[in-house]
């Protein structure tokens, strides 16, 4: 792989973290009043002793590239400030939620990749009715959007028929698997119609390529074609598109816990932004950032390595 | 030569064909849900923030045809009224991200070189960075309200339409008609106003319209994680929030029906934008 | 009339293809036919069917696709095959060059994988004794550096290199009939001449027939021993090579030579053919050519005319030329 293309790759990526960041911290400082007042927790009458106090931990009479970079560098170390509001550090507060994110995302994630790319796969190869159902169903899947999912699978799968319990997040294993179900289907649904359409896409273009007429021609073996032409070929759009999967879980991981009640990073930050409490509010955007950006970087690196024509081309 | 050959076997789009009834059916649905959002207010039945204690998760009945929420109001009524702030807000947004967009990509790719690859190179970033989560950090400053989403989703979905009006842009400004109106001395703005802007027209719209879905399901969802619009409102996202509880008491209308409303309106917009894509930029997509 | 059937005949090929949901004829009828180690070329514009032709040889019809007549090679019917001879036949008996290698080829798998695949998966020989095989063939097309070119993806090879890749992954199955279906077009013009030089010496060296599928008369002519024409899906004329130019019968053939450029007569008019050429299901009941042909009379038009011998050759024309041709590639 070029060594010029993963480096243009990681220089983009800390470019973006850099100037998300500074987005993230400098957006405080949008609102009409004093920015203090947000990281205080919003709408009450704070005490300027406790305003002054906060004026000197966030440097913010500073200049603020100062201040920005004060925030950076605690960030970067872990110290992402305190929360008056929970009255807990924003790093606690972060630490015991990161699991239950983690969870709900992975098992969502899985969901996402292994329907997306298997029912995207045969519905390729089948072709016929089989292909029509499949891309009717995942037009149908990435239509709905999650939060409305959501409410459907309740009613469907905890009130009519009452399989799988709808708040909490479960003990044990098995508990949370259980648990998680529901809020992991309700997320990955979405993104199952668009990995399986994507790779659908994929394998229908490289079945219908003329290397694979060349490999027919030659006398290699059907299930040979399919397995070292048709898909080796198709997985690089396809890894892209898991990575885009990925990707969108993540994001929308937010309306999913709170649309089940699991805590989570998501609901950690939009009970915060209710409540105006800035400081876990950008931690926890910041983290979701850099996830998100390392995440595409990822893959591109890795549909590079695959694919060498990608990385000659340069990035998009 | 002898190997010219323009063997023409594409048959011309015919009218009527299923296709193009399905674009028909999406624009009368997308058409009735913006006169429903003009003049919702003037048709409703009941009040939509009237309440009823004595009359809550009501049924279907002829005073109230979808039945009656958790505090006895009417549906129907709220569906209707809630139609002009669920499209409201994403109209603002896509009007600003395309008027924005088109303006960028203009700049972008008529002028070219570092200020081209400044403009990609920022849109880069942006598109690094979810439209939720930028929508949650600006509620988190102005409050919650429907400017988060429209301030936060206008900027989320700049990168969306820049990139594709932008490499459309270079192409059109690569043909040569461009350097002959320049050579004749046809000043810039002319030749924007009167041939760029108008052969990507179509390009534009499509782009828009596609988008709107998108925007109005995104709007729904904040509203829906109670950063976007405010109770009492009749908004569809909200509706669905609202709703949520008195699904496990066995009333899922609220919700089921402001769902479907946001189903509806989201796959219109959707089928409108492809229709419109193959009939005013070609089959494709 | 020899005992032994001929390598390959095509005999009186049709092919359907479904364009809108329906059946259209691409291939209305054609015939060819290719004795042991014999160079034929088959010649026409493109859309006339000689690609569709050339597929239907080796079995290899898009879904959906109906087939007439037949397709014998060694007298056995290629479309009564059964799965597994058919891939043993595809694998061993003939080999097909394709236009464009940069498509052709898998740019996502090495150039040493495209080369050994047509010998370890369809017929178990040992990866290694393949590479050694393969490596050998690429020396003889003309590539040195064979080692290193094995390693390299295609993307990374010309174009002129990659379609000798392409011919010696043919050679490398030693088949009896090469097909090769314009194997110059995609090349730039020095480097047609080198592959079409490396063709021809292959198929002298190996004793191979070859199916060549093009639409340049002179270079048929002078690849090959004999030439069939095809026009809008059907073969109008099958001559000799050293006939072409005095002695071509149909109107069409002519037509043909009259408007290939020739280096040699600098200044002459270059005679287009009126009208546009036809595919295989715009065919009028007559006469495929009729609307175009100078000699066209009311029975062309009505009447489909029939392959006919006269001498070495067939015409399928109802009033063909009979005198030698004198005016073809001159001024009128």
């Amino acid at each position: 792989m070029r060594l010029r293309f993963v480096l243009t790759r990681l220089s983009l990526l800390v470019v973006t973290v850099l100037v998300s960041s500074l987005a993230i911290y400098g957006a405080m400082f949008l609102t009409p009043g004093d920015p203090a007042t947000l990281l205080v927790g919003g709408s009450r009458d704070p005490d300027p002793a406790v305003l002054a106090q906060i004026h000197r931990e966030y440097h913010l009479d500073d200049p603020f590239i100062q201040g920005y970079l004060h925030w950076l560098g605690n960030c970067l170390q872990g110290d992402f400030g305190k929360s008056l509001v929970y009255r807990d550090s924003v790093a606690g507060l972060i630490g015991t939620r990161a699991a239950d994110t983690l969870a709900l995302v992975t098992y969502a994630a899985v969901i996402v990749l292994v329907t997306g790319t298997v029912i995207g796969t045969v519905a390729a190869l089948r072709g016929g009715r089989t292909e029509t159902l499949v891309t009717t169903l995942t037009a149908g899947a990435m239509a709905v959007p999650t939060f409305v999912m959501a409410v459907l699978l309740i009613w469907l799968f905890a009130v009519q028929l009452p399989w799988f319990p709808v708040y909490g997040s479960g003990e044990g294993f098995a508990g949370t698997l259980k648990h998680l179900t529901l809020p992991a289907v309700a997320l990955a649904l979405t993104w199952i119609g668009y990995v399986a359409q994507v790779t659908r896409t994929a394998v229908r273009a490289e079945l219908r390529s003329e290397h694979v007429e060349t490999a027919r021609s030659r006398g290699v073996p059907e299930h040979a074609v399919i397995r070292r032409h048709v898909l080796y070929n198709a997985s690089g759009p396809v890894l892209a598109v898991s990575g885009v999967g990925i990707a969108g879980v993540i994001a929308t991981a937010a309306v999913a816990e709170q649309a089940f009640g699991t805590g989570g990073l998501g609901s950690l930050m939009i009970e915060a932004a209710s409540k105006q409490d800035m400081a876990v509010v950008q931690a926890v955007s910041l983290i979701f950032v850099v996830v998100f950006v390392v995440i595409n970087t990822t893959v591109d690196l890795v549909s590079a390595a695959l694919d060498p024509r990608v990385a000659q081309k340069g990035a998009r | 030569m002898t190997s010219a050959l323009f063997a023409r076997t594409a048959s011309k789009p015919r009218a009527g064909r299923p296709r193009d009834r399905v674009t028909l059916a999406a624009g009368c649905v997308v058409g009735l849900f913006v006169f429903l959002a003009v003049c919702g207010p003037l048709l409703v039945p009941h009040a939509p923030n009237a309440v009823d204690p004595l009359n809550v998760h009501a049924g279907p009945s002829a005073t109230h045809l979808l039945g009656t929420d958790d505090s006895g109001r009417d549906l129907l009524s709220r569906l209707i009224a809630g139609t002009r702030a669920s499209l409201a807000a994403p109209a603002v947004v896509i009007a600003v991200s395309t008027t924005l967009g088109t303006l960028l990509a203009l700049v972008a790719a008529w002028f070219g070189g570092w200020l081209d690859r400044f403009v990609s190179g920022a849109l880069d970033v942006v598109f690094g960075f979810p439209g939720l989560i930028m929508a949650v950090l600006v509620a988190a400053v102005f409050g919650a309200g429907l400017t988060a989403p429209v301030v936060a989703l206008s900027i989320a979905y700049l990168p969306l339409i820049t990139r594709v009006v932008r490499s459309a842009a270079i192409k059109e400004r690569n043909l040569p008609y461009v350097s002959a109106l320049q050579l004749l001395g046809a000043p810039t703005a002319r030749i924007w106003l009167r041939h760029l802007l108008p052969n990507l027209g179509p390009l534009v719209l499509v782009q828009a319209t596609i988008g709107f879905g998108y925007a109005l399901l995104d709007v729904a969802a904040i509203s829906f994680l109670g950063l976007g619009s405010q109770p009492p409102d009749p908004e569809w996202g909200l509706m669905v929030a609202n709703g949520a509880p008195s699904i496990l008491a066995g009333a899922p209308q609220q919700s089921l029906y402001a769902g479907l409303a946001i189903l509806l309106v989201v796959v219109a917009f959707n089928l409108l934008g492809t229709g419109l894509s193959r009939r005013l930029l070609g089959e494709q997509a | 009339m020899s005992a032994t059937p001929p390598l390959l005949r095509i005999d009186g090929l049709g092919i359907d293809l479904p364009l809108d949901g329906e059946p259209r004829p691409i291939v209305h009828r054609a015939d060819v036919v290719i004795p042991e180690g014999a160079a034929v070329a088959l010649v026409g514009e493109s859309g006339s069917g000689k690609s569709l032709t050339a597929r239907a040889v080796l079995g290899l019809l898009p879904a959906g696709a109906r087939l007439h007549g037949d397709v014998a090679f060694a007298g056995e019917s290629v479309a009564g095959m059964a799965p597994e001879r058919l891939r043993r036949f595809r694998a061993g008996e003939v080999a097909m060059v394709f236009q464009d290698p940069r498509a052709h080829i898998n740019p996502a798998r090495s150039v040493g994988d495209f080369l050994i695949e047509g010998l370890t998966l369809t017929r178990g020989v040992r990866a290694a004794d393949a590479v050694r095989k393969v490596t050998g063939i690429l020396r003889e097309v003309g590539i040195a550096d064979a080692e290193r070119r094995m390693r390299q993806r295609p993307h990374e090879l010309s174009g002129g290199l990659l379609q000798r890749v392409m011919i010696a992954a043919a050679l490398a199955a030693e088949p009896r009939l090469l097909l090769a279906d314009e194997p110059t077009t995609a090349l730039d013009v020095t480097t047609q001449e080198e592959v079409m030089a490396i063709i021809a010496e292959a198929r002298e060296a190996r004793g191979l027939a070859l199916l060549f599928i093009t639409h340049d008369l002179e270079l048929a002519a002078a690849v090959c021993d004999r030439i069939v024409v095809m026009y809008a899906g059907s073969t109008v004329e099958e001559l000799p090579a050293g006939h072409l130019r005095e002695r071509a019968a149909h109107p069409y053939t002519r037509a043909l030579l009259s408007s290939r450029p020739s280096v040699f007569e600098a200044g002459a008019d270059l005679r287009s053919i009126p009208g546009r050429p036809l595919s295989g299901f715009e065919v009028p009941d007559g006469c495929a050519f009729s609307d175009r042909c100078p000699r066209v009379r009311d029975r062309c038009r009505s009447e489909r005319p029939a392959p006919s011998a006269a001498g070495d050759s067939t015409a399928a024309c109802h009033f063909p030329y009979t005198a030698p041709a004198e005016e073809a590639g001159c001024h009128a």
